[in-house]
Order: structure tokens, then sequence, then C-alpha cells
């Protein structure tokens, strides 16, 4: 609430001029080293996946981050904390100001399948990018939902013995890595959409960069 | 950011790391970073080095100490690692190490002997029947490699804190290291030591240690991820300095804890 408003006063006196404050700072921070963060723990995901593949392929070496297992493990557990760290900030902002209440909800089914065949007909308006439509709201909420998945995972991996409850929780360890990669999958999955739909819609591009 | 080393003219540096890179054996690669961060996906991001490879591979390392801390204080001394039964156990067991099974070592159990020595007060070296004479302790654990893999074995063997009581370990020293036949070495923590489930292995399966899983002794942690279980153990050192290890000097975590 307070924190949101004094970033960026929806309506000053000269909005008109100025159009409103979408992203407050906090939020294009958290965006951009959350990318960050993100593009280390696919990237050296890949590598470490190389080393014992679940399925019948590996990532090519050239896009994947640490050259080896080693270096590639050093690279997963650093970036880890700025992953979590980051989040954890997100996640505790995003419901204090309640933007989380105010973006992503409320959401119902009917207007997700309204949304969604207007937006597989190029009819989907982008005028107030500060309001997301029904797709949006889904994809987001499902992307946090998928953060959850992918750090709880991640965690019943690292930690078998530790948080065994957790891991079994997964279905044992060999079980829990699928679940964390299929999460990657549906994160690369979302981004590949994010990214697309960003560079169709450049001034939501903008917005989160200097956050009108 | 500066850079150390600069190409000649007209030579493209990150090709030359590429290739240096290729050239390299895998096991070996001590610049491994350097590597990772000319080819990487950060680079192709951003177009440009970053930073420089000893930057940045001295960074990764503090974040790894800083992790050994952070899974010191997360390992629970009394937790067991999960037991399974009998019937889940791996056959074949898999055989894994930086060489190939024929090039593994073949030691003569009637001249082996376990040495003892740093802060312990019986240095006496113990041949093979002394230990096959102790107590017995067994498991049935999940081996989780640090390549992703697992496999469930069955160990048996000496609880390894009894042993350490047994030669007048001082329990209050910080790491035991271990020497092995081939020239491996590991370095672990004390609690660990101590953990009800660490194990001075004789046996796999209730047969004597076959030589693929590190006769005539191997110590088996259910705690740690395998590459931290050393076969063909020769020496045990109680120490207080770290003495490293194979794998943890090339740059796997230290701690490397379950």
């Amino acid at each position: 609430m307070t924190i949101e408003a004094a970033v960026g006063p929806p309506l000053a006196p000269d909005a008109a001029a100025k159009p409103p404050v979408i992203h407050p700072v906090w939020v294009r921070l958290n965006h951009w080293i959350n990318a960050l963060a993100m593009l280390m723990m696919i990237g050296s995901g890949w590598q470490i996946y190389n080393a014992s593949p679940l399925f019948g392929f590996t990532f090519p070496r050239e896009i994947a981050l640490g050259n080896w297992l080693g270096g590639a493990l050093l690279w997963h557990f650093a970036a880890m904390w700025l992953l979590v760290v980051n989040g954890i900030i997100y996640v505790a902002l995003g419901l204090a100001t309640g933007r989380f209440r105010r973006k992503l909800l409320p959401l119902y089914p009917r207007d997700v399948l309204h949304d969604l065949a207007a937006a597989l007909r190029g009819r989907l308006a982008h005028d107030d990018l500060s309001s997301y439509n029904a797709v949006q709201k889904l994809l987001y909420l499902g992307i946090l939902l998928t953060a959850v998945v992918i750090v709880l995972s991640g965690l019943s991996i690292w930690k078998p013995v530790q948080f065994q409850g957790l891991t079994s929780f997964f279905g044992g360890f060999d079980t829990a890595r699928y679940v964390h990669f299929a999460a990657m999958a549906a994160i690369v999955a979302f981004l590949v959409v994010h990214v697309t739909l960003s560079i169709l819609v450049p001034k939501s591009l903008r917005a989160m960069i200097v956050g009108r | 950011m500066s850079r150390q080393r600069k190409s000649p003219p007209g030579v493209d540096g990150k090709l030359l790391i590429k290739d240096a890179a290729k050239l390299m054996p895998a096991p070996s690669r001590r610049l491994f970073l350097r590597g990772a961060l000319s080819v990487g996906a950060l680079t192709m991001l951003t177009g440009c080095d970053i930073i420089d490879g000893d930057t940045a591979e001295n960074a990764l390392r503090v974040v790894s100490d800083f992790n050994d801390g952070v899974q010191a204080f997360l390992f629970n001394p009394n937790r067991l690692a999960p037991e399974y039964p009998e019937s889940a156990i791996k056959r074949p067991f898999p055989f894994n190490a930086y060489y190939s099974e024929d090039d593994a070592p073949e030691i003569d159990g009637d001249k082996w002997q376990l040495e003892i020595g740093g802060r312990v007060e019986n240095k006496k070296s113990w041949t093979l029947p002394e230990l096959y004479a102790l107590d017995e302790v067994s498991q049935v654990t999940r081996h989780i490699c640090v390549e992703g893999w697992s496999a469930i074995g069955s160990w048996q063997g000496v609880r390894l804190s009894d042993f350490l009581k047994r030669v007048g370990a001082d329990l209050t020293s910080k790491y035991v290291w271990f020497q092995c036949a081939e020239g491996y070495s590991t370095t672990i923590d004390m609690p660990t030591a101590l953990h009800p489930q660490t194990q001075l292995t004789l046996k796999f399966d209730h047969r004597i240690l076959p030589r693929a899983y590190g006769y005539p002794v191997k110590i088996r942690m259910p705690t740690k991820l395998g590459f931290k279980n050393p076969k063909y153990v020769t020496a045990m050192w109680v120490q207080n300095n770290d003495g490293g290890g194979y794998w943890e000097n090339q740059g796997y975590n230290w701690f490397s804890g379950l």
C-alpha cells in the first residue's frame, strides 16, 4: 500500500503530461535481477543435466553455463541465493503492497476463455498496461506457482537426507529430478511466450525498464 | 572491467579460449570458469566477457565456501538417511570413478594395512583380520552421485564413530582426511565422521567388498554425495586443517552434504 504509493503516485496533478507509473522501481529491480538469476540457473542447470541426462538428449555446451559439471554446480548454487533472496523480497512486497491481489485477482475461467479467444484472433487490447487481462493473470499466477515448485523440488534434490520429508513429497530423489526438470521446461516455455509478447508490444518492455 | 590478458592483435581471444577448453582433458580442467564465461549464456547475452575469469572463479569459490557453512548448519547429526528393503538394491550396483574399472587399484589384502595418524592416541596400523573382528553394522541406503544419478546399495562394516573412539581420536578435531591407494583423497567434517550411519565399510551386500566397490576398505556416508565416499582407503588422519581432496580441489563443493 504505502511503498507503491510512495514510489509513484498513480494520478499526480500533472498526470496528463506524465503517464502514471505502471511498474514501481522495486518491481523493475526485482524483475531484472530475477531475469539474470534465472538465466544463470537455467544455463548451469542444463550443464548439470548433461552429466546424467534424464532423457535421450543433452543441451549444447555453447548455450550451457559452467563448462563442466563442477563449474556449473558452482554457478547453480551461487545464483540460487540471488534467485531466492530476490524472490523472497518480491513475494513479500507483492503481498504487502497488495500488488498481487490488485493485479492478479480476481481470476475467472470464463474471462480466461474469452481473453484467450480474443488473443488468438489478435483482438486483445493493450491500451491499459496497468491492468492485466485474464490470460496474463493466469500465466503470472501459474509462473509464481511453478517458481514454488522449482525451488522446493530443487531443495529436495540438494538435501534429500536433511529435507527427506520434502523429497518424499516429490516422489523420492529420482522423481524429484524429473519434477525439477519439468518446472524448468514450464519456465522456459513461459519465457518464450513472455519475451515474444514483450517484443510484439514494445511499450510493455519500455514500462518494465523506465516504469511507464 | 579490467582484463589481465590481452590477445595478440588480430586474434580472437574468445575463440582461442574456446579451442583451449576443448583441448583440456575434462577431469584436470583448472580454467573451467574462464571457458564458461566465454561460451556461456551470459556472454551471449551481453556480448562481452563481463569479468575476468579469475575474478569470477574466486567469487564462485567464496560462495561455495559460504555454502559449506550453510550445509554444516543444516546438517542434523541425529537425522538418519532413509533405509530401504534389500529388494531395492540396484544390481549390478554401478562402478564409478574417474578411471575405468580395469584401472581400479588391485590391492593385496594380506599386505594391506590401514594407517592411522594425526590427532589419535593409538597410531598402530590395522590389518584386515583385525578390522573384520570388530562389531559389524549394516545399512541399505541410497548412494547419490554428484552427476545426478542414484543407486541403492547395501554396505556392512564398522561404525566409524566407534572406530575413532577405539583408536583414541581427539573427537574435538575438525576434520578426518582419507588417503586412497590410487592417489584419491577427501576430507570430511568431524560431525559427519561421527554420524551413526558413517561406516568404515568392509563388505558390499554381505560379501567382502569387491575390487570395483573399493576393496579392502571404503568409507560409506549416506549423508554425503558419492565422491565424498572414498574407496581403496589406505590411511586415515584426524586433524584440524582441511586436507582438501581430489575433486574438491578441482571445484566440487567441499561439504557436499545431502
